[in-house]
């Protein structure tokens, strides 16, 4: 009597915001989720929210038209600004999974990726204490110059950072990363970003927040999957910097 | 050198000459010239078309409006992006700047009033003054409140204005819901069916509109304008 085969985990993917590719990798690596595809989509979207949610469905049909189906999808985004256009799409995938064939899809919780980060409790705390605040995630500090200066169009129209941020008091970094050189040079990037903007900086040390939560959720095996051939773990770079 | 010199003429855009232009061509480079944000230029095309005896309120509709309303067709179409469209919005506010004077002269009885602001907890105010602006231009008084905006300040600034319309605006998921205690304390206070109420806001929709008892949800600056017309057109046939 031979032993049965061991059955490989049901693969599943993350779809999400190209901005978040340093921290899926991380989360994804921490808890040994080798069975967790990451995809993104370009980051400058995060400019363009309206764009989210059909770039989204484009890249899941390719995914399909190039083989590489999925039982169960996490969006890595929140609703980003896309007015229920991320829910809508859950709900209809959700309504075609329930005949088979479609991929249950479902999104990180919250209003974008500061609150996710932060946590929905925390964020409120910190809208709380000041609405005018202007949030920086590691990514965006990192890349402020290219999405938020020449992104929003100010690098050109110099006149224009008055009418985005002049309603603002103040800058808070939720950075993800605890400490080291990483972490300092996020922190002068930050710096030098409120600066350009003429706002003082808060710091505020969040981890992956519900990112991981979500993450580590849509991770656990579905004990109703079937078993689906396995190859190499794929992990897109592809669209981690901003165009 | 002498190449430099050439790459450097061929590089120069043909410079339109828009006093040469006759009123049609001029309105129509005007609307170009605003969709691509070119502030001097609707400055200059607005002072030449009330120079050749254009009205202020003619000026205003068919060469500023109309450019902004495709302005707000092509943002809501992702063609043009919130650059663009803020660009295009300060064009058109230093044509305004030109023809308000000339509007307030003419002593013409306003379309109607409109109190508008950002409610409590938000401070983004780009979509409301887009709208503050193609409200103007759709011949509204316009009360501009500002941000963070909470029920009482509301409360005061309809009594003091007694506008036919509020307009309230969110960025905010988490402020959005502010609207409906607004709105709630209008019916509380029985004066709900003393105003017309819009709502607008990127994160808003049709539903959201809906629930919160608001009389339209506008989902840009140039339907904002059009409803509260419609609007104000609707309740006066109707009185």
């Amino acid at each position: 009597m031979s032993a049965a085969a061991p059955v490989a985990p049901e693969r599943v993917l993350v779809l999400a915001c190209g901005a978040l590719i340093n921290e899926l990798q991380a989360i994804v690596g921490r808890h040994a989720l080798d069975h967790v595809d990451v995809e993104c989509l370009p980051a400058k979207l995060h400019n363009r929210p309206a764009l989210i949610a059909g770039a989204v469905r484009d890249r899941i049909a390719r995914l399909r038209d190039g083989g590489r189906s999925y039982q169960r999808i996490l969006l890595g985004y929140a609703d980003c600004g896309t007015a229920g256009a991320l829910d809508d799409l859950c709900a209809e995938f959700s309504a075609r999974a329930s005949q088979g064939d479609a991929p249950e899809i479902t999104r990180v919780p919250g209003a974008h990726c500061y609150e996710f980060f932060a946590t929905a409790h925390r964020f409120a705390e910190l809208s709380e204490a000041e609405p005018a605040t202007f949030y920086l995630t590691d990514y965006l500090a990192r890349h402020f110059e290219l999405l938020v200066w020449k992104g929003l169009g100010i690098a050109d129209h110099p006149e224009l950072a008055e009418m985005y941020f002049g309603n603002y008091r103040r800058v808070v970094l939720l950075t993800q990363t605890p400490h080291g050189d990483e972490r300092a040079r996020i922190e002068t990037c930050a710096r030098a970003g409120a600066e350009r903007l003429g706002l003082p900086l808060d710091i505020v040390e969040t981890g992956y927040g519900e990112l991981e939560t979500a993450v580590t959720e849509i991770g656990v095996p579905n004990p109703n999957a079937m078993p689906i051939q396995l190859d190499a773990p794929r992990r897109s770079h592809e669209d981690q910097v901003p165009a | 050198m002498a190449d430099a010199a050439a790459v450097e003429t061929d590089d120069v855009d043909e410079e339109i000459e828009l006093s040469a232009l006759d009123d049609d061509d001029l309105v129509a480079q005007m609307h170009d010239d605003l969709y691509d944000g070119l502030g001097p230029e609707i400055v200059e095309g607005t002072e030449l078309l009330l120079g050749r005896g254009w009205g202020a309120d003619k000026v205003l509709n068919e060469a500023l409006v109309e450019a902004m309303r495709i302005v707000g067709i092509d943002f809501r179409d992702g063609i043009l992006f919130v650059p663009e469209v803020l660009l295009a919005a300060n064009a058109m506010k230093a044509g305004m700047e030109i023809l308000r004077p000339l509007l307030a002269e003419t002593g013409a009885e306003p379309m109607g009033k409109i109190v508008i602001g950002t409610v409590k907890g938000d401070i983004h105010d780009i979509g409301k003054n887009l709208v503050g602006m193609m409200l103007e231009g759709a011949g509204f008084e316009v009360v501009d409140l500002g941000i963070n905006t909470d029920v009482d300040e509301f409360l005061e600034a309809l009594d003091a204005h007694r506008p036919d319309i509020l307009g309230m605006s969110a960025l905010l998921t988490t402020t959005m819901p502010y609207m409906k205690v607004v709105i709630d304390t209008l019916i509380e206070q029985g004066l709900r069916e003393d105003y017309l109420v819009i709502v607008g806001g990127a994160p808003l929709n049709q539903e959201f509109g809906e629930a919160v008892g608001a009389d339209a949800y506008c989902r840009d600056a140039a339907v904002a304008a059009e409803t509260a017309t419609d609007l104000i057109r609707a309740r006066r046939a109707a009185a």
